[in-house]
């Protein structure tokens, strides 16, 4: 995926080793706080999703941490630079630790592949250093040759601790 | 070393009409007897009906560092009792909520008890025969909290015998809960799924007080609420419908006259609320068929006048906040001086349209989750002041904005929305709740 804007991906053409290496580049750019590189990486209908409850099915009514579309993430990235986001002086920073990716579904036919994500996830700020693990759970689309998130999920192991604050993304 | 143990005169000093000391904030001992006296002396809220609706139903909480449980008895009353075995002092149960069917069995001997509370069991009871056992408290069971208030669904209660009746404590403020509860066609709220927990390292009364302080959002909140605006009115061009979430953002960067005109109402006991003439709820998008479920249920002008009530915050002393026009409940529990859990609670208005409770779960989301970038503001700002309060530049706090002398805490009144007076009337509240069974120093018969 580093031949990104030489390669023309139709959903026939989608591998394996392309939906990996696609989940791969996703943490890298978080934890490169290359936050505009990473909204690209969404659909513009896209769902950013953290559930609440174990197994959750419904995240309209059914509380959530996080269910954002992508004007609501466009407003962290724009935040997390802001002047006047006290919150972010000093700034946070993280880190993924995943398993290798597996694909759970391939389905040209539908353009729809699904993957399944299991990580470590470390953001620390200051002195401060928090340690989360889960599952990230991918839903994947091709649009004019490129793969293109529609839904991630991040379930949390324990997403019915109390946090403090999670400022970044998983 | 004690300083404010049985010192209630030490208690008062630490309030003056327009300023506390840092103690209030940071002393442990102080957090201590907080524990031993304000929660003990006030009616706490301890949770909702609805989340016990069958026999056996049971959901753990504490006032202040008491763990109490709170069940539905096979008669349908309902019991706290302190979660603790009569034998070794074991927690009975550990669970945030469950079904214990007709007994509590506790894990350690099995002693069991009914539900509501009194001793069942007790395995090879013979060994207890002659032992003098019936004349302990250990045989009386589970102790129950005595007082026990339920207000159309909302559970409270008070460890001390200390103090006024609920009516009298609550008083005109229970028109919050009213209205929240009167926004359902039925008249019924269901408080639905597990409250989002977001730990603060901070002092509860932080967390209170700021409920009530219309100052800070335009200011904290410019990083979250006013990104969201800005980054809308980028979007807007592309024209469509203003999205829920950026109606739900856009009120927090409302200018200082908006706060201002809308007004604090404060009641005795240390109870008021924000929001008297108008709130951050006020413009949200009408819900289709809503308003029409609601003129069928009480009428077009009772409708009108429960859906034109817009309270923004109404904390109930000590330690809960409700927001009647989007259904959601913070409480904050307090762990520590310098450490509070907050969690966050929503209601479904039985009857009411999906998309009222959709609302409020977004809000819930986007104002008091661990993820929510407006609570990183808030939270940024109260750990803040924690550390700064170690400061020996000042001991003293200012809440004096807008302050009048003679004020009054005894009574109902309106003020401008800018001003401190609440936080004021919740620290009169907080020394009377304080000192109420403090014992008197022993100058007092000296004097004499």
């Amino acid at each position: 995926m580093t031949t990104d804007t030489l390669t023309r991906l139709t959903p026939d053409t989608v591998t394996e080793a392309d939906l990996t290496a696609f989940i791969y580049r996703e943490a890298r750019l978080l934890d490169e706080l290359a936050y505009e590189d990473w909204l690209k990486l969404y659909a513009q209908d896209a769902h950013y999703w953290m559930p609440a409850e174990w197994q959750q099915t419904d995240p309209r009514l059914q509380a959530s941490l996080m269910y954002e579309d992508m004007l609501l993430l466009r407003i962290r990235v724009e935040r997390l630079a802001g002047a006047r986001t006290f919150s972010q002086k000093p700034k946070s920073r993280s880190q993924h630790l995943l398993q290798a990716p597996q694909v759970d579904e391939m389905n040209p036919a539908a353009n729809l592949f699904r993957t399944w994500t299991s990580f470590h996830y470390v953001e620390t700020r200051g002195d401060e250093k928090e340690f989360f693990a889960g599952w990230a759970k991918h839903e994947i689309r091709v649009e004019e040759g490129a793969l293109k998130i529609a839904l991630k999920r991040v379930d949390l192991l324990n997403f019915d601790a109390p946090f403090g604050n999670i400022q970044l993304f998983m | 070393m004690s300083k404010y143990a049985s010192n209630p005169d030490a208690i008062r000093a630490l309030v003056h009409p327009e300023e506390v000391h840092r103690d209030v904030y940071t002393s442990p001992e102080v957090f201590a007897l907080e524990m031993k006296h304000l929660f003990a002396n006030t009616w706490v809220y301890v949770g909702h009906a609805s989340q016990i609706p069958e026999k056996g139903d049971y959901i753990t909480t504490e006032i202040g560092d008491q763990p109490v449980l709170v069940v539905r008895h096979t008669d349908m009353s309902v019991h706290v009792l302190y979660n603790r075995c009569p034998h070794k002092g074991v927690k009975i149960a550990s669970e945030a909520c469950g079904n214990t069917g007709k007994f509590f069995r506790c894990p350690y001997h099995a002693w069991s008890f009914r539900t509501n509370g009194n001793l069942l069991a007790i395995p090879l009871k013979k060994g207890y025969e002659n032992t003098g056992l019936e004349n302990t408290d250990a045989v009386k069971g589970l102790a129950p909290v005595a007082n026990v208030k339920i207000y159309r669904e909302f559970i409270f209660a008070r460890l001390n015998d200390t103090g006024e009746s609920f009516e009298a404590f609550f008083g005109d403020s229970l028109s919050s809960i009213d209205n929240m509860i009167d926004r359902s066609p039925e008249g019924k709220l269901v408080l639905e799924g597990a409250p989002l927990r977001y730990m603060h390292n901070c002092n509860w009364k932080m967390l209170v007080e700021n409920q009530t302080d219309t100052c800070h959002p335009m200011v904290a909140h410019e990083s979250s609420a006013g990104t969201a605006v800005s980054v809308w009115e980028k979007e807007q061009a592309k024209g469509g419908p203003k999205p829920m979430a950026v109606e739900v953002y856009a009120p927090f960067m409302a200018p200082y006259e908006f706060f201002e005109g809308m007004g604090i109402r404060v009641w005795p006991h240390g109870h008021g609320h924000t929001g008297v003439t108008t709130s951050i709820h006020a413009d949200y998008s009408a819900v289709p068929g809503y308003f029409d479920q609601m003129v069928e249920a009480y009428g077009e002008e009772r409708a009108r006048a429960i859906l034109g009530e817009n309270r923004h915050n109404t904390v109930y002393f000590p330690h809960i906040m409700i927001k009647g026009p989007i259904q959601t409940m913070r409480v904050f529990r307090p762990l520590a001086a310098d450490r509070t859990l907050v969690e966050s609670y929503t209601f479904r208005l039985v009857g009411a349209p999906d998309m009222l409770f959709e609302r409020t779960l977004m809000y819930n989301r986007l104002i008091n989750a661990p993820t929510s970038i407006v609570g990183h503001d808030d939270l940024e700002v109260y750990e803040r002041a924690q550390k700064g309060l170690a400061s020996d530049a000042l001991e003293w706090v200012n809440v004096q904005r807008l302050y009048e002398p003679g004020e009054r805490h005894d009574v109902t009144e309106t003020a401008n929305g800018t001003s401190e007076r609440q936080m004021r009337n919740q620290f009169a509240a907080w020394v009377h709740y304080m000192t109420l069974d403090m014992a008197e120093p022993a100058r007092v018969e000296a004097a004499e």
